[in-house]
């Protein structure tokens, strides 16, 4: 059985190596690795900041982005930002949708539902292009699950991706270019060594200081707001993180139970032909 | 392999049954009192797992499809649907695509086990020849259920795995359309990958229940690679090897579970959250995990056509193991020198998926070549030599008296 244990430790350091090939795309450089509330197996989404997050998509990003999976009535779910009820359904009011046919065949526009999706700011792909100078702004709703923020094998089994701290640190690392660079900056766009296709980025540094007044007063530098929406879009791509770690927890003890229970009972069956 | 049997209907209704389907005997004799040798180790509970896992992937599969629609324009948003609005959705969804992986890594702890012991040897060709079967079927079900989800990955890696065929002389860009079921992967091929993903499985199990026929004709093999004398060298299946294999499934369940809760992402490739664009060719296509030794040997030809052949061919040799090794003995226990030559292949595979993990340039070709020559090398040359040149160590007169040799300093079953 040592032996056994000592064959498995070496074939899973080999496993290591072979899962999660993925090797980093052209120039990117590693997000910068700040530490969320929810990170690690009891990590929990910090509601407050989520509530933040939210204000800084709603205010800032949805100007240009979509975030086509999330519905309303998902703000005010288990294990998100924690909206009461009625504040949801005054949030939805927010937004116009546009709605129909009605009975006089034509469409409309009425005050958001909570069952209503958030909409699109734009209402296809070339609209969007045209309006952002050709580039296509990504829908949101799952930008820190497709978006690594490191690469390697090993960084990403105790880091994981670091989809969140990407989009922190996009959002922080606008840098002036040095004379060279500003060679190569093509017409429109901005030099940002953090992002993933190439380090001229279509986005002009969306996010100023105080640009966002948050309702409890928190601070709201760029760093801060950065913090607050990357922490947001984390929940938007996985809204049952909580559920699911939660979960974990008590099948790993169930488990850890039944399998020493079941090792002693074997060990006593076995007895006899030892 | 069985003895007469015991079984005796105890109820009136356990005769009436008896004389018309003796099911309950069958459990009784196959799966109750089968004679197991007494000196199988942790390494053979891996059967028992894949069972588990099969069993496993069949049911949350089953839910998953009620759910998910198979069409371009709605496939990625249904598994979206399923992770968001149905209840525990996110929990069948990483079931099953981590089971995927623990699946893997159950059948290849199996395979290994398999030929380090000489499990492929007479009587056990067909049993052997059957699980090269089922590993094939399972990676083609693995292969269209990824691109389920109708990511970025699952598009390209559809893309390219399915493009293979167009090598094949003369006729390959014909079958590559009739595969695709049109000019390029589309919603005809989404909609026949979602129909093959959920017949396969029944395959599976199918294969599965001859595997285990072929298994019950001369019985299990065993660390010693000895044949079973007698009742001194066996235990019936129940208790002994119900209760062990019980604990190494839940032992293995934990790291499944660690994976799903903890981890449930890892094992995947992030751009497949990014919704499959035919016009934009994500910058690395890798294959899941678990196919990135053939990956690698399909890439280390610089021809198409003779890369895809070597790929296949690389599966396909297991088939011949059995008349591949010489060697009159069975479990490399007793082999000095193919156990060396047993870890250098283990080794050897190991770094095969790591270079196929890697962009096809530059030194990562030049080892994936020289890997992928030893790959074939071990089969076609080493393995038959050995058995002739190699003097193997004595072997124990049984089963029992191994077990009794090994109580005191050893154990290695226990």
């Amino acid at each position: 059985m040592k032996k056994m244990l000592k064959t498995f430790v070496a074939a899973g350091a080999g496993l290591l190596l072979l899962a999660g090939g993925a090797t980093a795309a052209e120039g990117q450089k590693d997000a910068k690795n700040i530490s969320y509330s929810f990170e690690g197996p009891f990590g929990t989404f910090d509601k407050a900041q989520l509530q933040r997050g939210y204000k800084v998509y709603k205010e800032v990003c949805s100007s240009c982005h979509s975030m086509n999976q999330v519905s309303f009535r998902n703000l005010g779910e288990y294990g998100g930002p924690g909206f009461g009820v009625e504040q949801v359904k005054a949030l939805a009011a927010t937004f116009t949708m546009r709605d129909g046919p009605g009975t006089d065949g034509e469409m409309f526009d009425r005050p958001g539902l909570p069952s209503d999706r958030f909409p699109a700011p734009f209402s296809n792909e070339q609209a969007a292009r045209s309006a952002n100078g050709g580039a296509l702004p990504p829908d949101l709703s799952l930008i820190t699950k497709f978006r690594p923020g490191w690469f390697g094998t090993f960084n990403q089994l105790f880091y994981g991706i670091g989809g969140s701290e990407y989009v922190y640190s996009v959002l922080t690392g606008y840098e002036e270019p040095t004379e060279e660079i500003k060679q190569e900056l093509p017409e429109g766009k901005s030099y940002n060594p953090y992002f993933a296709n190439g380090h001229f980025i279509s986005m002009a540094a969306p996010l100023a200081d105080g640009q966002v007044d948050f309702d409890d007063g928190a601070p709201n530098k760029v760093d801060d707001m950065a913090r607050d929406v990357s922490a947001f879009l984390a929940w938007t791509a996985e809204p049952k993180m909580e559920e699911r770690k939660s979960l974990g927890f008590m099948v790993m003890i169930y488990l850890a139970i039944l399998a020493s229970l079941l090792y002693f009972v074997k060990k006593k069956i076995w007895a006899d032909q030892h | 392999m069985s003895g007469p049997s015991k079984y005796k209907p105890k109820s009136a209704f356990g005769k009436w049954m008896h004389e018309r389907l003796p099911i309950m005997e069958m459990v009784q004799v196959q799966l109750m009192d089968f004679p197991t040798p007494r000196n199988l180790n942790y390494w053979w509970t891996f059967g028992g797992i894949l069972a588990i896992m099969l069993v496993a992937q069949l049911i949350t599969g089953i839910v998953l499809a009620m759910h998910y629609t198979a069409h371009v324009d709605m496939a990625f948003d249904s598994v979206e649907h399923i992770m968001r609005d149905v209840n525990y959705g996110w929990l069948l969804r990483y079931l099953h695509s981590n089971g995927a992986s623990m699946f893997f890594v159950a059948v290849y702890v199996h395979i290994f086990r398999g030929m380090y012991y000489g499990s492929y040897k007479a009587p056990r060709e067909v049993l052997w020849m059957i699980g090269v079967l089922i590993y094939l079927v399972m990676m083609a079900t693995a292969f269209m259920g990824y691109v389920l989800p109708w990511g970025q990955m699952s598009f390209w890696g559809a893309k390219v795995i399915t493009n293979l065929f167009s090598a094949i002389p003369f006729v390959g860009e014909s079958v590559t359309t009739w595969l695709w079921g049109g000019y390029s992967v589309d919603n005809p091929t989404l909609n026949r990958f979602f129909s093959l993903h959920y017949l396969l499985p029944f395959v599976l199990a199918g294969l599965v229940g001859l595997h285990i026929w072929a298994l019950h004709v001369p019985g299990n093999g065993n660390p010693t690679g000895l044949n079973v004398r007698g009742s001194q060298d066996t235990v019936p299946f129940h208790p002994y090897y119900t209760m062990k294999d019980g604990f190494a499934i839940v032992v293995f369940m934990l790291l499944f579970a660690a994976f799903t809760f903890f981890a449930p992402n890892y094992l995947g490739h992030a751009i497949n959250y990014l919704p499959a664009n035919p016009l934009v060719t994500p910058a690395h296509i890798v294959p899941e995990w678990y196919y990135l030794p053939f990956y690698a040997i399909l890439r280390a030809i610089p021809d198409k056509l003779f890369g895809v052949i070597a790929m296949f061919g690389s599966i396909l040799i297991l088939f011949a193991l059995p008349w591949l090794d010489t060697s009159r003995v069975r479990s490399g226990t007793y082999r000095p020198i193919f156990k060396q030559f047993f870890w250098v292949f283990a080794i050897v595979c190991i770094g095969l998926g790591y270079l196929g993990s890697k962009p096809a340039e530059g030194i990562y070709v030049f080892w994936a070549r020289i890997l992928t020559a030893y790959y074939f090398l071990h089969f076609i040359a080493i393995l038959p030599l050995l058995g002739l040149f190699e003097s193997p160590k004595p072997l124990p007169p049984s089963i029992s008296d191994a077990v009794l040799a090994k109580k005191k300093p050893l154990a290695p079953a226990e």
